[in-house]
């Protein structure tokens, strides 16, 4: 099978996508995008992977009683992911806004696959989504992220460690392999999505002034300005 | 068996060694009764069965009704919580009864996914490789029967029509009555449409229960194994 190719956007909208490992920084990027962008009057909708309201109770009660297989974990993220796709993301692309997304399939990509599905058949599921205009990869070394993680919040996830896998007994060990794992599912997209790859490890507000850069360059901002006031 | 595809992670299709039966067509068109008389002469001869259906998940079932209730869905988020649906029966009821040597029984299967998906204007090669995680089943009945029957059965059932049976979300026209007749003409065509590509076994529905029982039968009885398939008696068609 050839490429499995995301729809190019044929809306009047842009569309720009976070990713990278738990722990990259990568939220905390997103967030101060917004702001600017928000502040600087453009319209803008943000959205985070894993949100809709929909799904969100057959999830819970699949991951808390781990009724969740491979197959079944990618499907029901696919399935959160086109809703919030239908019913938000694509509706506002068409009404002209820029639309932040706190992961996007890629998460599920490097996620499935780690857990055995088969990439053609992961990247099939999702081809009705559209190709961001801009995928921002926060890269650190995974030992980083890593302890970022472990240092701040000792309480780790069944899933998030991957300990559906059975890779340890330990969910700490569990989770460094599985993010090692996840890591190197990325590095591999880069070429094959077209990444825009920031070096995560240096300081936040560094990371901030190219970011907003690398967007001012990319995307005509003044086209996206509110039109109308819709407040005081 | 085999996968229409890649298959399910982990699972050696060749390993299955029970049978998959899958009974297709509309409500009215005698499903659960044919199943209901399959099961008794299956067990009435020493097999093991199990049931499964569409919306019988353990997983997003709930969801997915209350969903339809609300009428919220847009298409392809439909599409993937059928495919959830069905998938998690799959690995959670139907994989392991198969690796158990039982008869597996399935209430609509795949077919009715992709029709209805088809029939309202989606991709035919996306949904397919959504189920490209199914297992071939070892026999695919459908039962046709044409929509004029099927109202008249719907409404004895229960004295209405339903309103994705009617297809009233993809709007084909105001009139409940009107809709249900053109919804199922096109679903009829579709199913027709795959009956060569997916070797359907098309069974005319229009006819008594006894009947087609006893065609479902001569169709399953050389599917099975052990002493027992050897005598396996077609139950004689009388009047019901």
């Amino acid at each position: 099978m050839g490429k499995i190719e995301l729809r190019k956007n044929s809306s009047k909208g842009r569309l720009i996508a976070v990713e990278g490992m738990d722990g990259s920084g990568k939220s905390t990027q997103i967030y101060l995008l917004k702001r600017w962008l928000e502040l600087e009057g453009y319209k803008v909708f943000f959205t985070e992977w894993n949100s809709s309201v929909l799904v969100k109770k057959a999830t819970k009660k699949g991951k808390t009683a781990n009724l969740l297989t491979p197959t079944t974990f990618s499907l029901i993220h696919c399935t959160d992911f086109a809703d919030r796709f239908e019913r938000q993301i694509w509706p506002l692309l068409c009404a002209g806004y820029i639309v932040l997304a706190d992961r996007y399939c890629f998460t599920a990509f490097a996620r499935d696959a780690v857990r055995g599905c088969s990439p053609d058949w992961v990247r099939t599921m999702y081809s009705f989504a559209t190709q961001p205009d801009i995928t921002f990869f926060f890269q650190v070394p995974p030992e980083v992220a890593i302890n970022r993680i472990l240092d701040g919040r000792p309480t780790l996830k069944y899933h998030e460690a991957g300990m559906d896998l059975g890779l340890s007994a330990d969910i700490y060990e569990s989770f460094r392999i599985f993010q090692g794992r996840i890591n190197d599912a990325y590095i591999s997209m880069i070429p094959e999505y077209d990444f825009t790859v920031i070096d995560a490890t240096q300081p936040i507000d560094m990371q901030q002034q190219l970011v907003r850069r690398i967007v001012s360059e990319r995307i005509d901002l003044p086209v996206y300005k509110w039109k109308v006031r819709s407040r005081v | 068996m085999k996968f229409f595809g890649e298959g399910l992670p982990g699972v050696n299709a060749a390993r299955l060694t029970g049978k998959l039966i899958a009974i297709e067509g509309a409500d009215g068109s005698g499903r659960s009764t044919q199943i209901r008389m399959l099961t008794d002469w299956l067990e009435g001869h020493g097999y093991a069965t199990v049931n499964v259906g569409l919306k019988r998940s353990n997983l997003v079932s709930e969801e997915l009704e209350a969903a339809m209730q609300g009428n919220v869905l847009s298409p392809i988020t439909f599409s993937l919580f059928y495919a959830t649906d069905f998938a998690d029966q799959l690995e959670n009821i139907i994989v392991p009864a198969l690796k158990a040597g039982l008869i597996v029984l399935a209430d609509r299967y795949i077919y009715t996914l992709l029709a209805r998906d088809i029939v309202r204007g989606g991709n035919a090669e996306w949904v397919e490789s959504l189920y490209s995680i199914a297992l071939v089943p070892d026999v695919v009945f459908y039962l046709d029967v044409a929509p004029r029957f099927l109202v008249e059965r719907n409404m004895q059932k229960s004295a209405q029509l339903d309103y994705w049976e009617s297809g009233m979300d993809i709007r084909l026209s105001r009139d409940i009555f009107d809709s249900f007749m053109r919804y199922q003409r096109l679903m009829r065509n579709e199913f027709r449409r795959m009956s060569a590509r997916y070797n359907f076994e098309v069974i005319n529905g229009n006819r008594p229960p006894r009947s087609i029982a006893n065609d479902l039968q001569k169709h399953v009885a050389p599917l099975l194994k052990g002493p027992q398939a050897e005598k396996m008696n077609i139950s004689p068609v009388s009047a019901d």
